[in-house]
């Protein structure tokens, strides 16, 4: 597999490394004079000191053979999105990947074409949600291409869906419970599955009818 | 008519008084307070204070009721991506983008983005004045 990853940061580096480790073909680009002189010392020939959203740099990154994956994961959303955009577009590269660093502008890789994404802080949020007591609700998978999201809920005792028959519950229109899992034991949910409280409950829903299903799973009020 | 400019350096300040002196309502965007200096002291037009990739500075320009946009920040690709934006979320017609290197340039005008690229431009021109030099002579 050959892989080109734009941007010699912490994250560029290490992708670097486990790319190598793992017995991959890959070129690092780097544009700052500083990191790319030490990034040599590591990697060789293997690095490339230039812009990676300018198309010559690029192409002698192997932009034209093209590559399996573009990794662009430089500390630039805009930088990270022209490089996806270029390969994809220009080179008809399959996977092209990006870095979100700020969150806000995960609508705009959407909205571009660049649906294959990895955002840390919504990764480390993600996780803080699911470590806060109390917080019954988190969003586990969000489906981007399908519209889609799944969601964990933890049923609170007085919640009014326990006690009840999952087909007795008004789901709202646009989502549905898979799975309940009661004292660990997972159960595909079907009409029958009673829901009680401390349980645990993953659906899937369309977004905006979050706030419907809060109500009947958690009973938030409106 | 109502255009936004985002970007308020050399280009986009002097676009913004172009448009505005020939009667368009002209609104800037640009990250930097300081920026607003460029428009000299009679500046009658909107400054909106923010990043143009923000959704919510490009609301509170007016875009859903702009009627064109110039996008002239010191960043290509920042150039790029927000003429995008506006063009694909907005639907506008009438987006313009600089965009200093050719090559980019290039590729995303043939992907239907308006780009400008002062750099071709210069390229030309000075090809034209060496060839229109009387070559050989000296003074």
């Amino acid at each position: 597999m050959y892989a080109v990853v734009a941007g010699g940061g912490k994250v560029g580096a290490n992708v670097m490394r486990s790319l190598l480790a793992m017995g991959h073909e890959a070129t690092l680009v780097e544009q700052r004079r500083d990191r790319f002189d030490v990034l040599q010392e590591e990697f060789g020939h293997q690095v490339l000191l230039g812009d990676a959203t300018e198309i010559h740099v690029l192409e002698a990154a192997g932009i034209a053979r093209p590559p399996d994956q573009v990794l662009a994961v430089t500390g630039d959303d805009e930088d990270n999105l022209v490089i996806c955009q270029i390969a994809k577009e220009g080179y008809s590269v399959r996977r092209a990947i990006a870095r979100v660093n700020d969150p806000r502008n995960q609508q705009l890789f959407d909205l571009l074409g660049i649906t294959q994404t990895v955002c840390a802080t919504t990764g480390i949020l993600a996780l803080v949600e699911h470590e806060t007591p109390g917080h019954g609700f988190v969003r586990l998978l969000p489906l981007r291409k399908e519209n889609l999201e799944i969601v964990e809920v933890q049923i609170p005792a007085g919640s009014p869906a326990a006690g009840a028959r999952l087909d007795r519950l008004a789901l709202p229109e646009g989502s549905r419970v898979i799975t309940v899992v009661h004292d660990g034991q997972a159960e595909i949910a079907i009409g029958s599955t009673e829901i009680r409280a401390g349980d645990q409950v993953l659906a899937v829903l369309r977004p905006g009818v979050e706030r419907e299903l809060r109500q009947v799973l958690l009973g938030e009020l409106r | 008519m109502k255009a936004i400019v985002v970007g308020c350096g050399r280009t986009g300040s002097a676009i913004a008084l172009q448009l505005s002196a020939e009667g368009w309502e002209v609104t800037v965007v640009d990250e930097q307070e300081e920026a607003l200096g460029r428009l000299g002291p009679r500046w009658q037009g909107r400054f909106v204070l923010g990043h143009g990739m923000d959704d919510g500075v490009l609301r509170e320009a007016g875009i859903e009721q702009a009627d064109a946009v110039v996008v002239a920040t010191d960043g290509d690709n920042t150039n790029i991506v927000v003429g995008q934006l506006v063009q694909k979320r907005y639907g506008l017609g009438c987006v313009v983008v600089r965009v200093l290197d050719p090559a980019r340039a290039e590729f995303y005008a043939a992907r239907g983005l308006r780009t400008v690229c002062p750099t071709q431009t210069a390229i030309s021109v000075l090809a034209d004045a060496v060839r229109s030099c009387q070559t050989g002579a000296r003074a």
